[in-house]
C-alpha cells in the first residue's frame, strides 16, 4: 500500500497547485482563469452549470491532446504537470475518471487494468504484480464495488451498461490508489448501492492519503463526502468558494440564480 | 486543422527498423538479366532437369507470353520490367548442391544464424526440420535422414526432381496449372528451387517442417515452388518464413505453393512473411505475388492455411482450398499488417465441390500510416456441393486516420441449400481509446501492443507455439512507432 501521507515535496504541503490556467478547445476559450490548490488527502467539490468548464479542467489536467493550455501553470507533487505526457501524469499519481469511458475491443479488462497498475507500480518503484496476485485483489475490489466478476474477463467496457462503466472506473481507482483522483460525475448512472460504494471507496482512499476533486450535481453525495471545500465554476472561472453550505445553497437556488446573485 | 493536430502523434513516429535488411557478400553464379526461351533452357540445364520438366517450363513460358498482367487488385503497382530482372542466382559455393550441412558455405550458415534460423545440429533442440532457400537455390535441409526413417521426404525441389521425378511429374501443376494466372505462369517457366514434402500413407510427420526463404542478390527475382503431398490418413504441419535485404529498388517474389491432401489427410501450412517492406517513403521493398492453393482431393481431408503477413511493399496473395472430397474441410486464418506505404490485397478462395464440405475464413487486417489493406475472398458453392457451409469473418483494425481497409467478399452459390455466413467489423485505435489507456499509465506503444494482441489472438492461436511467439514479436516490431 502506498502511503501518500509522507511529507509532500512541495513547500506549501500542497499536492496540486493550479494558477491562472487558461485552456482552449478548438477555437473556443473554455477555461478563462482557474486557480486552485488541493492539499494531500483533501476533498474539493466542483459544481457549476453544464459547460462551465468542470470536465475541461479534468481532461486538461490529465493531458488530453485536444485541450490546449494557452496560459497559466499547474504543479503536481512538485512537478510541472503540464510538461508531462498523459501516461507520466498517471504514473505520478493522477487519476481522472471519464464521464464516458470508451470500450477497447479485444483487450480483456483484467489485462488492461493489470498493465496499467504495473506501469504505475513501476513508476513508484514497486515490483510488478503477476496475473494470479492481481486477480485476487481485482476480484475482491470488484465485489466491494458490486461489479460482476465476469466483467473482468470481458473486453474493456465492451457491452458494459452505463453503471457498469462507472463501476469499472471505480475499480481502477481502487486498484491504482492514486495521489489525486478527479471524479467527473462518477455518481450519474449509478444506483443507490453504487452511490454508497463511491462514498465508501472515497473514505477508504482518503484515509490512506488520496486527495479528491469531485464533480457532482447531487447534494446527497456531496454531503456524504464531507468536503473540505466547495467551488462553483462559471464560464471558465471559479465564481464562488465555500463549504458544504454552498452546495446546499446551490442545490436550492440553482446555478442561474447563483450567477445573478454574484453579478447583481 | 484539428484533424492534423490529432494525427500528429500518430504520424510522427511511423518509423520502424527492418531487422533483416543486411546483405550477405557472397560470390554468385547468376544469369544475366532478361527473359526469353534461352533463359528458361539455361535454368533447366543448370539444374540438369529431365526432359519432361523442360517441356513443361517451355509450355508455361509460351502461356505467360500471351497473358495480360492482372490489374483487378486494389493495388498501385509500378510497372515491372521483366527484362531487367535476373532469373537465377546461386551462391557459387553451392554449385552442384550441398551433400550435407557440413558442406554448406559458412557464410550462408552465418546468414541464417543472423536471421535466427540456425541450420546447425543444435537446431535439433528446436525440433523443427528446416529447408533454407537462398536466392534461387536450397542451401541445406536439416533432419532429412531422420525423416526418411518414417518415409517422409523433405528436401529441396531440385533434389526431388533428381531423386523422385515420378512424384514431381505426377503432382506438379495439378493444383496450380501453369496457365492459372500471370505470375503462376511466370513461376512455372523460371522457378529455380523450393521445398518438396511427401508424407506416406498413415504417417503423422514427427516434427514441424519449415522452409526459410531469403532473397539476397540485387535485381533478382525469387521464384520458388513448394509442393506438399499428404497421402491417405497422414498429417503434416509446415511453416515458412521469409526475409530480404533492405534495398531501394523493388524486388520481385512470385512463388507457387501446391498442396494435395488425400483421404483423411491433414495439412497445416503456416506462413510468417516478413519480406523487406520498403522504407517510410515507400521506396524499395518486395513485390510479393504468390499463388498458394490446396486441393482437398480425398474424403474428410483437411487443409488449413495460417498466415502472418507483415512484410513486402505489395502483397498479392490468396491461399485457397479446392474442396473436392466429400466432408473435406478448408480453413484460412490470416493477419495482414500494412504500415507506411505498404499495400496488401490478400484473402482466400474456398471452392466447394464435394458434399458436406465446410470452410472457415478468419481474416484480420491491420493498417497504419498511409497503408492500404484489402481482404478479397471468394466462396464458391458448386452444384455438387450438397450441404456445404462456409463461415467468414473479416476484421479490420485501423491505426491513425491516413490508412484504409477494404473488404471484397464474393459469394457464388449454385445451390439453395448452401450456407454462407459473413461477419465484418472495423475498429480504430482512436485518439480517445489511446488517451484512455495513457490516462491509466499505459503508454501509446504498450496500448497499441495490447489492442493489436487482442485483435490478433484468435489467429495467433492457430500457429504452432514457437512460431506464435515469433509472430507476436514480429507484429510488435512491424507496428513499432505506429502511434504516439
Amino acid at each position: 500500500m502506498p502511503d501518500w501521507k509522507e511529507p509532500i515535496v512541495n513547500d506549501e504541503q500542497t499536492l496540486l497547485q493550479v494558477n491562472d490556467l487558461r485552456v482552449d478547445v478548438g477555437e473556443r476559450n473554455v477555461l478563462k482563469s482557474i486557480s486552485l490548490d488541493v492539499a494531500a488527502g483533501a476533498l474539493v467539490v466542483l459544481m457549476g452549470a453544464n459547460g462551465s468548464g468542470k470536465s475541461t479542467l479534468g481532461l486538461t489536467l490529465a493531458g488530453h491532446p485536444r485541450y490546449r493550455v494557452v496560459g497559466g501553470r499547474a504543479r503536481f507533487a512538485g512537478q510541472d504537470l503540464l510538461a508531462l505526457a498523459p501516461e507520466a501524469r498517471a504514473r505520478a499519481g493522477l487519476f481522472v475518471s471519464l464521464q464516458a469511458p470508451p470500450e477497447i475491443p479485444g483487450v480483456k479488462n483484467n489485462l488492461f487494468i493489470r498493465t496499467a497498475l504495473n506501469a504505475v507500480r513501476e513508476a513508484r518503484g514497486e515490483a510488478p504484480l503477476d496475473a494470479f496476485d492481481f486477480l485476487g485483489s481485482a476480484r475482491e475490489a470488484a465485489a466491494r464495488l458490486g461489479l460482476p466478476e465476469s466483467l473482468l474477463g470481458r473486453p474493456v467496457n465492451d457491452g458494459f451498461s452505463g453503471g457498469e462503466r462507472k463501476r469499472n472506473e471505480l475499480l481502477q481507482l481502487a486498484l491504482l490508489q492514486p495521489r489525486l483522483a478527479l471524479l467527473d460525475e462518477i455518481d450519474s448512472g449509478l444506483d443507490v448501492d453504487g452511490g454508497r460504494a463511491v462514498v465508501q471507496l472515497v473514505q477508504d482512499l482518503r484515509a490512506k492519503g488520496t486527495a479528491f476533486i469531485v464533480v457532482s450535481h447531487y447534494l446527497h453525495l456531496i454531503e456524504s463526502l464531507a468536503p473540505d471545500a466547495v467551488l462553483r465554476l462559471d464560464q471558465g472561472c471559479i465564481a464562488e468558494r465555500g463549504d458544504a453550505g454552498l452546495a446546499r445553497e446551490l442545490a436550492r437556488t440553482g446555478f442561474a440564480a447563483a450567477t445573478e446573485a454574484v453579478e447583481g | 486543422m484539428v484533424a492534423t493536430e490529432q494525427d500528429e502523434p500518430l504520424a510522427r513516429a511511423l518509423e520502424r527498423p527492418y531487422r533483416h535488411g543486411f546483405v550477405t557478400d557472397i560470390e554468385a553464379d547468376a544469369l544475366p538479366p532478361g527473359l526469353d526461351e534461352t533463359t528458361v533452357r539455361a535454368i533447366s540445364s543448370r539444374k540438369r532437369e529431365p526432359e519432361f520438366l523442360l517441356k513443361w517450363r517451355l509450355a508455361a513460358y509460351e502461356r505467360w507470353l500471351a497473358m495480360p498482367r492482372p490489374s483487378w487488385a486494389h493495388l498501385r503497382i509500378e510497372p515491372i520490367d521483366f527484362q531487367a530482372l535476373s532469373y537465377y542466382s546461386a551462391p557459387k559455393s553451392q554449385q552442384g548442391g550441398p551433400k550435407s550441412l557440413a558442406e554448406v558455405d559458412p557464410k550462408l550458415l552465418e546468414t541464417y544464424e543472423k536471421l535466427g534460423v540456425p541450420l546447425h545440429e543444435r537446431a535439433r533442440l528446436a525440433g523443427v526440420a528446416v529447408d533454407a532457400v537462398f536466392d534461387s537455390v536450397s542451401v541445406g535441409t536439416t533432419f532429412r535422414e531422420q525423416l526418411a526413417k518414417v518415409g517422409v521426404i523433405f528436401c529441396s525441389f531440385s533434389h526431388a526432381v533428381q531423386h523422385h521425378p515420378e512424384l514431381v511429374e505426377r503432382y506438379l501443376g495439378t493444383v496450380v496449372p501453369p496457365g492459372d494466372n500471370f505470375y503462376a505462369a511466370l513461376n512455372s517457366a523460371v522457378f529455380s528451387d523450393g521445398s518438396f514434402v511427401y508424407i506416406p500413407e498413415g504417417v503423422r510427420c514427427p516434427m514441424e517442417l519449415s522452409s526459410y526463404f531469403r532473397i539476397n542478390a540485387r535485381n533478382t527475382g525469387q521464384f520458388e515452388r513448394t509442393l506438399i503431398v499428404a497421402e491417405r490418413g497422414s498429417q503434416v504441419s509446415y511453416l515458412e518464413g521469409c526475409t530480404a535485404p533492405q534495398r531501394d529498388e523493388n524486388q520481385l517474389h512470385a512463388a507457387v505453393v501446391e498442396l494435395v491432401a488425400h483421404d483423411d489427410a491433414h495439412i497445416k501450412y503456416s506462413t510468417v512473411q516478413n519480406w523487406y517492406p520498403g522504407d517510410e517513403q515507400g521506396r524499395g521493398g518486395i513485390y510479393n505475388f504468390v499463388t498458394k492453393r490446396g486441393l482437398c482431393a480425398g474424403a474428410r481431408s483437411h487443409i488449413a492455411w495460417t498466415q502472418i503477413e507483415t512484410g513486402s511493399a505489395i502483397t498479392w496473395k490468396y491461399p485457397s482450398v479446392v474442396l473436392r472430397g466429400d466432408d473435406a474441410r478448408g480453413e484460412f486464418h490470416s493477419i495482414a499488417v500494412s504500415n507506411h506505404f505498404q499495400q496488401a490485397d490478400t484473402g482466400t478462395k474456398m471452392i466447394h465441390l464435394g458434399r458436406n464440405t465446410t470452410s472457415r475464413i478468419v481474416a484480420k487486417g491491420i493498417s497504419a500510416g498511409h497503408a492500404h489493406n484489402s481482404y478479397r475472398g471468394l466462396v464458391r458453392m458448386g452444384p455438387t456441393a450438397a450441404g456445404a457451409r462456409n463461415h467468414t469473418q473479416c476484421d479490420s483494425l485501423l491505426i491513425g486516420s491516413q490508412c484504409g481497409a477494404h473488404t471484397y467478399p464474393y459469394v457464388e452459390a449454385a445451390r439453395d441449400d448452401a450456407v454462407v455466413e459473413h461477419e465484418a467489423t472495423t475498429t480504430r485505435i482512436s485518439e480517445e481509446r489511446l488517451f484512455y489507456c495513457r490516462q491509466r499509465g499505459i503508454d501509446a506503444q504498450e496500448a497499441t501492443a495490447l489492442i493489436v494482441g487482442g485483435f490478433c489472438q484468435s489467429v495467433l492461436e492457430e500457429l504452432p507455439m514457437e512460431f506464435a511467439l515469433e509472430a507476436k514479436a514480429l507484429l510488435a516490431v512491424s507496428l513499432e512507432g505506429a502511434v504516439g
